[in-house]
């Protein structure tokens, strides 16, 4: 156990440190990557739990995936750090505000958790024990059994906001020539071709 | 002390030894695969290829790899200088960190885990943050309009890798890749394997495995004859070679996976005696060293793809097709009365 402690403080410390580095960074890109940093180690804190199907699935949506994104849009934009940073001071208030209330309702959520221990039991699906299924099997059983209703919300749910994102970006022009690759696929030499007896001195 | 020794020391001792065991054989694999690719290409464009070094060239590989190490690491003045090192790095571990969940034998992987498959897609899927951030460092047009052609390239091939393995995996009904190849076990051979039922995956999950190692004919992350050589146009030496070796470690991935998931990985073609006396290993590496053949014809034969086919291929023809095959192996499955448990 002294082992698994130990990696627990090395991942849970490296997310922490580039958790900060993310806004302490001046150059955006490095903040994006440290970013990466801390979803790395989070997925390491998930598989000392024994979360690995969690751990894998951060990894490919939010590494493989959003951060490509992020650093697409970050290393694309001209951001002026400096210029941002001038109302530092002045919007440090309200971001402490914000972070305070943050804190609490995380700590409501832990408190409730601790001190009903009827709660768990109440509000999520007897959780099998892991030497019968894996993880993997367990949160299937879950999601596609007992709360199979707000699993396809969440998914019209994307993918109305996907629908949204490719209709507010879409714009067709008039008059431009698209390749239609099933035309061009389709033509055959007799469409395509004319052989015209040619006579010399006349042309076609 | 005692206890720390056998619960923690052994067994980590052990996984150091497997693991330097693998590095070495992979990488001298690895060598000889760049040189078959080399002489492969040579020889369909009649050509002699590497021939100087060693007899027939058997030492070329070793002979570049010296003359990589010697030169002097050049980084440019503009460069961002802690990324544009970082990027080969990130790009060889990742590559070399994928092998520790493939098995080669029963029982001869390093780490035997449950979400092997999904390791392995996370893991490719990391392999993009070592193009963009040598692209982003370099500070350099070409690298970085190299660097985000590719990023774009693996994204989009990555989705369509993803659904083909979901079709492997509801055929098998688990994510261990020791699982899978051991679901493809059965009387007639070489006929359970997947590649038969599954076979418009294993071409999608073919050419998918092209794109996303950037091999022809979707090399526009080199693309030598538009961006003078991609991403990686301002590396030399070591780090330049990480980048090859990193990219020649992900193709041997690829053609492991193929191995893996559609040719029955070290089941031999047929289960009668002859066949089965040689070791799964043995199989293994053959199945995988013919899928690279494959890999290194395509290369000799094939002209490069434009750009805006390969998205189009990606996004308007495979994805369609494996979102599709995923719905419809799932429905015949579960009519069949076929699915894993």
């Amino acid at each position: 156990m002294v082992v698994a402690s130990l990696f627990f403080y090395l991942f849970a410390g490296i997310c922490v440190a580039s958790g900060f580095m993310v806004i302490a960074a001046r150059n955006p890109v490095h903040s994006v990557l440290y970013l990466i940093l801390a979803f790395v180690s989070a997925a390491g804190l998930f598989v000392l739990m024994g979360a690995e199907f969690l751990a894998m699935i951060l990894i490919v949506v939010y590494v493989g995936a959003v951060a490509v994104l992020f650093l697409f849009v970050v290393m694309m934009l001209d951001v002026d750090f400096a210029e941002l940073r001038q109302g530092f001071l002045s919007y440090l208030p309200i971001g402490i505000v914000i972070g305070i209330v943050f804190l609490v309702e995380l700590l409501l959520v832990v408190a409730v958790w601790a001190i009903g221990t009827q709660v768990p039991g109440a509000i999520t699906a007897p959780i099998p024990p892991l030497e019968s299924v894996s993880n993997t099997e367990a949160l299937g059983r879950v999601l596609y059994t007992r709360y199979v209703y707000y699993f396809q919300a969440a998914g019209l749910i994307l993918l109305v906001a996907m629908i949204g994102a490719i209709v507010l970006t879409l714009h067709h022009k008039l008059g431009v020539r698209r390749q239609n690759a099933a035309d061009q696929i389709a033509r055959t030499p007799r469409t395509a071709i004319e052989l015209r007896q040619v006579r010399p001195g006349q042309g076609i | 002390m005692v206890e720390f020794w056998w619960t923690y020391a052994w067994p980590f001792a052990v996984i150091v030894a497997e693991s330097v065991l693998l590095l070495v054989v992979l990488l001298i694999v690895i060598a000889y695969v760049l040189y078959a690719d080399r002489k492969i290409w040579a020889a369909v464009q009649i050509r002699r290829g590497p021939n100087v070094v060693g007899p027939w060239g058997l030492l070329q590989s070793f002979a570049d790899l010296l003359k990589f190490m010697l030169k002097e690491p050049i980084i440019p003045a503009g460069a961002n200088k802690g990324v544009f090192l970082l990027a080969p790095l990130v790009t060889c571990v990742l590559a070399l960190a994928a092998w520790a969940v493939i098995p080669v034998n029963v029982g001869w992987v390093i780490a035997d885990i449950n979400v092997g498959i999904l390791y392995i897609f996370a893991i490719s899927s990391l392999a993009v943050y070592g193009i963009i951030m040598a692209g982003w460092a370099s500070n350099s047009k070409y690298p970085f309009l190299a660097a985000l052609r590719s990023a774009a390239q693996m994204v989009s091939y990555e989705v369509s890798i993803g659904f083909v393995m979901i079709t492997v995996l509801l055929c098998v009904g688990s994510l261990n890749l020791t699982a899978i190849v051991e679901a493809q076990n059965g009387h007639w051979g070489l006929f359970n394997w997947f590649w038969l039922p599954l076979f418009p995956m294993f071409v999608i999950f073919f050419i998918s495995a092209l794109a996303e190692t950037n091999r022809t004919p979707f090399d526009l992350v080199e693309a030598e004859s538009e961006l003078v050589a991609g991403f990686m146009v301002e590396y030399g030496s070591s780090p330049y070679m990480m980048f090859m070796l990193g990219e020649y470690v992900a193709i041997a991935t690829m053609c492991a996976m193929c191995t893996i998931l559609f040719m029955g990985g070290w089941l031999p073609p047929f289960p009668i005696p002859p066949f089965t006396w040689v070791p799964g290993v043995v199989w293994f590496s053959l199945k995988a060293l013919s899928v690279f053949f494959l890999f290194a014809m395509v290369k000799a034969f094939a002209p490069r793809y434009r750009y805006d086919q390969l998205m189009r291929l990606g996004w308007k023809v495979f994805l369609p097709i494996s979102l599709a095959a995923v719905a419809i192996v799932a429905a015949v499955l579960q009519l069949a009365a076929l699915a894993a448990r």
